[in-house]
């Protein structure tokens, strides 16, 4: 547990990760380089050491799930990787876009780079649906009439059509969460952070809801980094999966998932697949070990 | 047979609906006041109180009457509500904006802090004399002492929903980039709203007290003027019926405060 070089393990899933860019047919170019990524937090001043070393190349346009057991970093390390936090140590390289034309200069402020959707309820409730969604093209100074032109679609696509005008107060809890994701999308950024978006929602909606986003996704095939808890959400929806161990989090280990479930997918097609079984298996052999053998993560909470 | 039982049962249903605790309630809640004045009017006109004291409700709106008719009910609660308008409002827009910024910026609050927390715990009404003595006895010195106890209130009240604004919604604004100014109006403003409106609605309270307290000692009209000067002159319905209008402006301000509280923070109705 030193702070200073990575474990074997994470060197070994590093140049697991490398070998697996070589394949002939795979996409090539990363997004997001992660490098001996660190976070030290003083918890009633003791350091506590939340992400201990994580190397980590994310492909452009992949839909990258990150899955761990609680207060294992993996929020910590969205944060860092959304400019929320700041990390103790490490690099992270974004290769940006290619900028895209504007056809109208004055609304040609910069694509964003990221957008993060929160577990929690998020949008801001004086400000009615069109509002929310429109908040991150406001403060790119694009003018009223533009980005409301520009947000009616993605309220449309997520659903709400004939709730722009409504506040949040109005609106149910899976409708809340829409709103968060028609935000992200409509600001049209080159990466989505997505912290367990759908953790406080009951199942039905839940499903609904993945389905949707699986839908959206394959439409824009944005990067995004997802983080959950559930195994079953993960597979799902990623194309790769990270499992990480308890604190200090660590990559256990990155599991492919693209090429066994083809898109475009279907969540029950998925999930009655027999190869579905099989991957759950292997998250969940990985994921039992760092919840069981270590009881106190039972108990801890800490981001 | 079937249907008279439902019948039996849909019947009890009503009645107990109809005297349900809750308008039970709110029956006596409108009959106990109503019955303390009648009383007081039968106790009054048997002459088992002390009319010099307490003259009959009766004779209280009879004397309302004259003063609205000969204008001076008016007059005083004109004045006084000119001073209240102009008090709260030189109170109130500064104690928002200072607590917007105290809220926001942590160099305004370790300046500012110290000054409200030592000045605070002084009485209002303590510091009319000094007011006077700088501002004249005239009606600035009203519309100051009025300002100064609503500006506290307001000001604390304001910092303390900046500070409160939950987090998420910082780091929304953050991760969107949002520039200062858009924090400002976007975020900060609109979530620090419901303490807001709180802070007015304390500074009213408060300035309804400053000002009968003001218009006791250092005024000739007002609805303070008019309580004091009818127990100088032992005009006791009149006084009555400075307690009575004074009642009525706490309680319009206070219903003004509420609608205003409806329809600027939508998101908080019930």
């Amino acid at each position: 547990m030193s702070d200073s070089k990575p474990s074997a393990r994470e060197t070994a899933a590093f140049a697991g990760l490398v070998k697996a860019d070589l394949r002939p047919d795979a996409p090539a170019a990363t997004k997001i380089g992660v490098r001996g990524l660190r976070k030290r937090f003083a918890v009633k001043g003791r350091p506590v050491d939340a992400l201990a070393g994580i190397d980590l190349d994310i492909r452009t346009g992949e839909f990258f799930c990150v899955v761990g057991p609680s207060g294992c970093g993996k929020t910590t390390l969205l944060r860092i990787l959304a400019g929320l936090d700041t990390q103790t140590a490490g690099d992270i390289r974004v290769s940006r876009d290619q900028p895209v034309q504007a056809s109208n200069p004055q609304t040609s402020a910069e694509r964003p780079l990221n957008a993060m959707i929160f577990q929690e309820q998020s949008i801001f409730p004086w400000m009615n649906v069109r509002d929310n969604v429109a908040f991150g093209l406001k403060a790119r100074g694009i003018p009223r009439n533009e980005r409301y032109r520009i947000v009616e679609p993605y309220v449309r696509k997520v659903g709400l059509e004939g709730f722009a005008d409504a506040l949040p107060h109005q609106l149910s809890g899976g409708m809340k969460q829409r709103v968060s994701i028609a935000r992200a999308f409509a600001n049209d950024p080159e990466i989505l952070l997505m912290d367990e978006p759908f953790a406080a929602l009951d199942e039905q909606t839940k499903l609904i809801l993945q389905t949707e986003l699986i839908r959206i996704w394959e439409e824009t095939r944005k990067t995004v980094v997802y983080v959950t808890h559930s195994i079953d959400e993960a597979i799902v929806l990623s194309d790769r999966i990270m499992v990480m161990s308890a604190r200090p989090g660590r990559i256990k280990e990155i599991i492919d998932v693209a090429d066994v479930f083809a898109r475009p997918r279907l969540v029950e097609t998925v999930k009655s697949s027999p190869q579905y079984g099989e991957v759950f298996g292997r998250v969940w052999a990985l994921l039992r070990d760092e919840v069981v053998g270590r009881p106190e993560q039972l108990l801890s909470h800490v981001r | 047979m079937r249907n008279t039982t439902v019948d039996r049962k849909h019947r009890t249903h009503i009645l107990t609906h109809w005297f349900s605790r809750s308008n039970r309630d709110r029956l006596l809640s409108v009959l106990s006041p109503m019955l303390l004045l009648v009383l007081w009017e039968i106790s009054a006109r048997a002459n088992w109180i002390d009319t010099r004291f307490f003259p009959a409700p009766t004779e209280v709106f009879r004397a309302a009457g004259v003063m609205v008719k000969t204008g001076e009910l008016w007059t005083n609660l004109s004045v006084s509500l000119v001073r209240i308008g102009i008090g709260f409002v030189l109170g109130a827009v500064p104690g928002i904006l200072i607590g917007l910024a105290m809220g926001l910026f942590g160099t305004v609050r370790a300046i500012i802090q110290p000054l409200v927390d030592g000045t605070f715990p002084i009485p209002k009404i303590a510091i009319l004399p000094l007011i006077m003595m700088i501002f004249g006895i005239g009606e600035e010195s009203k519309y100051v002492v009025i300002a100064v106890a609503v500006i506290y209130l307001v000001l604390i009240n304001t910092a303390a929903g900046v500070r409160n604004i939950e987090q998420i919604y910082l780091d929304v604004g953050k991760n969107y980039h949002a520039g200062k100014l858009m924090m400002f109006t976007d975020v900060a403003f609109p979530g620090a709203l419901p303490m807001i409106v709180t802070g007015l609605k304390l500074g009213m309270g408060v300035a309804l007290l400053v000002i009968v307290a003001a218009e006791f000692v250092g005024a000739r009209s007002g609805i303070g003027y008019l309580i004091w000067s009818s127990w100088e002159t032992f005009q006791v319905e009149h006084m009555y019926v400075g307690l009575l209008v004074s009642a009525l402006l706490g309680f319009a301000s206070a219903i003004l405060l509420n609608i205003l509280e409806y329809v600027i923070i939508p998101w908080k109705r019930r």
